[in-house]
């Protein structure tokens, strides 16, 4: 009964709409603006936190992130759904993980992020998801050519546990070293002290929320790469509804707590620079594409026992940490110096892995 | 057997994209596919069903399942 409604349109909806209330919530709690949640720059926070780039104003290790994980990891038991699987390229979806964390960072945001920033008033946002659905369009393009990265195998259950015990230990971190007032590292953990790495809704409240929306939205395989994938190959409605309603939810939600500010300039996190806007978000779209889900549904995918996806995962965070310590990642004040370098060369690296990885499956 | 996708094993949509390409080379008649996650089990159903196919029967297999989907 619960599994036919999750998988039902309305499942998607709700998850859609659960995000659109809680995320403005969690940026009223405390963490950034038009940033209630942003998986890839959470990721990015993380990798601040562990040290992988040293970006002082990006470093916390965000409990969301742990919640989708663990709570994608809880629903798949519950719902006897974990299976540990793994071996469609690896190395490849590490790679893809790793450029679009570079142009999701060009943006500033994941594709929830860009959902987020409009219906926070950020016309910016626009520009990127106008990128993110561009560069779909060329991944659908690749798709319907033959591409595809292979077929992953089953293996050892403990294979499919290793992200989420990662992740336990980034929580198990956080509660050994907690962040000291005005330090900006405690034990092995980096921790901001200006900046939006240094705003955010308290851990438990960060981590239930986390929890609840990684159970829905395994349940409900919400993905917001997959809402415009399909539309355009398949021109099903049925992901789509999901951002749909965390879009409406989200702008409701904001004007409820006064967070709607419309405009352009000023915007919280975020630059004016259209075109790149625009670019870094084909990049991030074709290689979200490219391996099969957005930044969200990586994550809840690893939960579930997809070791592919955990490398994602992980290419997305080793990811940050070149966008940081190449100067590739943008700032409000626009792009980094090497920016726009990095997308050409993402694009180049996308194009290349899509014209060259495929194969017709009988 | 001629009518069998094999899709166990392969990330969104491509279980997706090989029904609905079976579906548009046979017109009609009975197809069965192989998937190996609850979501590609979902996803199948679900394109076969928008394309004014039946979903006569889902049977576990292996650590996967057989969707049989048919249309007259």
């Amino acid at each position: 009964m619960l599994r036919k409604f999750f998988a039902s349109r309305w499942g998607i909806i709700g998850t859609g709409a659960f995000i659109g209330v809680f995320a403005p919530l969690l940026q009223k709690w405390g963490n950034p603006g038009n940033m209630g949640i942003c998986v890839a720059c959470f990721e990015r926070d993380i990798a601040g936190a562990l040290g992988l780039h040293r970006a002082d104003v990006v470093q916390y290790m965000r409990p969301e992130i742990i919640g989708f994980v663990l709570g994608a990891f809880i629903a798949a038991y519950l719902f006897k759904e974990f299976r540990s699987r793994a071996g469609s390229a690896p190395i490849v979806r590490f790679v893809l993980g790793a450029f679009a964390m570079i142009g999701a960072l060009v943006f500033l945001g994941c594709p929830w992020r860009a959902m987020l920033r409009l219906a926070g008033g950020d016309g910016n946002a626009v520009f990127g998801i106008l990128g993110l659905v561009g560069g779909i369009w060329v991944g659908t393009w690749f798709l319907k050519g033959d591409y595809n990265l292979g077929r992953s195998q089953e293996t050892h259950t403990a294979v499919g546990w290793v992200l989420p015990i990662i992740m336990l230990g980034f929580l198990a971190l956080i509660l050994l070293f907690p962040q000291v007032e005005g330090q900006d590292k405690s034990g092995v953990l980096f921790y901001s002290i200006k900046g939006p790495g240094s705003l955010h809704a308290p851990l438990f409240i960060a981590l239930g929320v986390g929890l609840a929306v990684g159970i829905l939205a395994q349940r409900s395989r919400f993905c917001t790469m997959g809402a415009f994938r399909d539309l355009i190959l398949f021109r099903q409605t049925h992901l789509f509804l999901g951002i749909v309603a965390l879009v409406v939810v989200a702008f409701i939600t904001n004007l409820i707590l006064k967070q709607f500010h419309p405009g352009f300039i000023n915007q919280p996190i975020a630059h004016t620079m259209s075109l790149w806007n625009f670019g870094g978000m084909v990049l991030a779209g074709l290689a979200f594409a490219l391996a099969g889900g957005c930044p969200g549904r990586q994550l809840f995918l690893a939960g579930e026992g997809d070791g592919d996806a955990a490398v994602f995962v992980l290419g997305m965070i080793v990811g940050a940490g070149f966008a940081h310590n190449f100067g590739l990642a943008s700032s409000p004040q626009g792009v980094g110096p090497h920016g726009i370098a990095a997308v050409i060369i993402g694009l180049v690296v996308c194009l290349l892995i899509g014209f060259t990885m495929r194969k017709k499956i009988a | 057997m001629s009518n069998t996708v094999d899709a166990r094993g392969l990330s969104c949509p491509q279980p997706v994209l090989l029904t609905m390409e079976r579906i548009q080379k046979i017109k009609k008649g009975e197809i069965a596919i192989l998937v190996d996650t609850d979501t590609s089990k979902e996803n199948v159903s679900r394109a076969a069903t928008s394309q004014g196919w039946k979903v006569k029967g889902i049977k576990s297999e292996g650590t996967g399942y057989r969707i049989m989907i048919a249309k007259k």
